[in-house]
């Protein structure tokens, strides 16, 4: 049986470099950090004080501020990222097509935020003060929830949870979906917002936050042998996929087409991956399989890149695995060092660089990294800013605390 | 306007996001103002919080309307 194709017609963004796709992109592609001081609570005590965070989000330019109250900020981030992909994609939604219109869009965490606040009433008066509103407003699938609710949208209405991992799973299954027939249009992605007292106490424990607290614009640096962790970031991305014939039908704006998905798991450890990268590489080989192409068609890769000491290192193991002689012609930047690590949104915010990448033919840079540690010899675009290339293929990785692997390939259309 | 009503209002207006013209004294929160069966246990909380006050589960389905909330204070605050 051969596959549906699947085209990205729709993007929505609501990041640490910008609240909305073009002004991210532009961010992007000129180098701009987004990492600041977290002012939103108390951080003396933290060993961490900075994070990437969403600034100036008005969140009544989507929804009336008595339903924001319902829902935690990372679902507001979804909601809003949701809006501003189905409105740009021009797709109006009917009587005629909302059977054949899903949702995909997870979290790595959820709304920790809110769980705190009402844990601290709890803790404070006892039951009784636990808002009703305390477990919609929370969990994972609400995203999914509100934009179907919201749009009227009837097709499947799911939310994959796979840490890191999760916007590249659920862009991954929600093209399948298209493939497979269940639906015609699906709006996928991730949201988070965990620079909260236990996000940022929970992965700093865990010693998995760069604690660069003199410079947090420089302190995401991958592949640097001064790289001492991730930068947590804020926000949602949501891509509104659909089958090829249904978006030509239509006369939509095709940004690049889905061409490749590819999963695999490490069976190594919780929170580390194997320093070969092999699960990372199974990941990529599958969707290089997927695609039908071969590694060297591709041009750039946007990296999971999160400066961790091991991280960086496995991937690029992984991509020199696989590409041989090639792997230093291959662009590979991490647009994660200005963003910093939006986890369970990291995928999607990625997989929309990757698409634009093509669409604009300029590889996104890579920055902070002066001083490359020792085997990170590939081409990580330290240009400063983005650089002009030709792209007829991007390929987008992410991996999760759990050992979950996922990695996307588009293609110029 | 007593102050009791100008407060218990005033939450009204907070929880539920209407106008305060709207908020009539025989306004049904349900059927008037827009509010589901979650919104008018928060409004209750915010009740107790404002009037620092414990209001029984069997008292609080009784507070549907405006004047009914009015009421439960005069009388129970």
């Amino acid at each position: 049986m051969s596959k549906r194709r699947v085209v990205v017609t729709g993007l929505g963004m609501i990041s640490p470099v910008g609240n909305t796709v073009e002004q991210s992109w532009q961010a992007i592609q000129a180098g701009q950090s987004g990492i600041s001081n977290i002012e939103h609570f108390d951080t003396e005590k933290f060993s961490t004080k900075f994070a990437g965070l969403i600034r100036d989000f008005n969140v009544e330019e989507y929804m009336p501020k008595k339903e924001a109250r319902k829902m935690d900020l990372f679902i507001q981030y979804g909601v809003a990222a949701a809006d501003q992909a189905i409105k740009d994609s021009g797709l109006i939604i009917n009587d005629d097509n909302a059977e054949r219109i899903g949702v995909a869009i997870g979290s790595g965490i959820g709304g920790l935020g809110i769980i705190e606040q009402n844990k601290d009433n709890f803790a404070k008066s006892g039951p009784r003060k636990i808002s009703p509103f305390f477990v919609p407003a929370t969990i994972i699938n609400m995203i999914s929830g509100h934009v179907s609710i919201n749009n009227g949208l009837k097709g499947p209405n799911i939310a994959v949870t796979t840490a890191c991992t999760t916007g590249t799973h659920s862009i991954g299954l929600g093209a399948r979906m298209i493939q497979y027939g269940d639906a015609d249009v699906m709006i996928v992605g991730g949201a988070e917002k965990a620079s909260t007292e236990m996000g940022m106490g929970g992965f700093g424990a865990a010693r998995a936050l760069s604690t660069r607290n003199d410079s947090p614009e420089t302190a995401s640096r991958p592949w640097d042998e001064s790289r001492d962790g991730f930068v947590l970031g804020d926000g949602a991305g949501v891509l509104v996929i659909e089958e090829y014939e249904h978006a030509k039908a239509r006369g939509a704006k095709i940004y690049a087409e889905f061409v490749g998905f590819g999963m695999s798991g490490d069976a190594y450890h919780m929170t580390s991956p194997p320093e070969s990268g092999a699960g990372a590489a199974l990941a990529m080989k599958n969707a290089i399989k997927d695609a039908g192409i071969n590694a060297a068609d591709i041009q750039y890769i946007n990296a999971h890149g999160t400066s961790t000491p091991a991280g960086d290192i496995a991937e690029t193991q992984a991509v020199k695995g696989i590409w041989g002689e090639d792997a230093k012609s291959v662009m590979m930047s991490s647009t994660k060092s200005m963003t910093g690590h939006l986890l369970g949104a990291a995928g999607a915010i990625e997989a929309i660089f990757s698409v634009l990448a093509i669409k604009d033919q300029v590889a996104p840079p890579t920055i902070n990294l002066k001083n490359p540690s020792e085997g990170c010899d590939l081409d990580y675009v330290t240009d400063g800013k983005a650089r002009p290339s030709n792209i007829e293929y991007a390929l987008s990785n992410s991996f999760g605390f759990g050992g979950t692997n996922g990695t996307l390939i588009f293609k110029r259309i | 306007m007593s102050n009791i009503e100008e407060r218990v209002k005033n939450i009204i207006v907070e929880q539920l996001g209407v106008q305060l013209d709207e908020v009539k004294n025989e306004a049904s929160f349900v059927d008037d103002l827009g509010a589901d069966s979650l919104d008018t246990v928060e409004l209750v909380m915010a009740l107790e919080e404002e009037f620092d006050t414990e209001i029984p589960d069997d008292e609080a389905e009784k507070i549907t309307t405006v004047q009914s909330a009015i009421d439960y204070v005069v009388n129970n605050g």
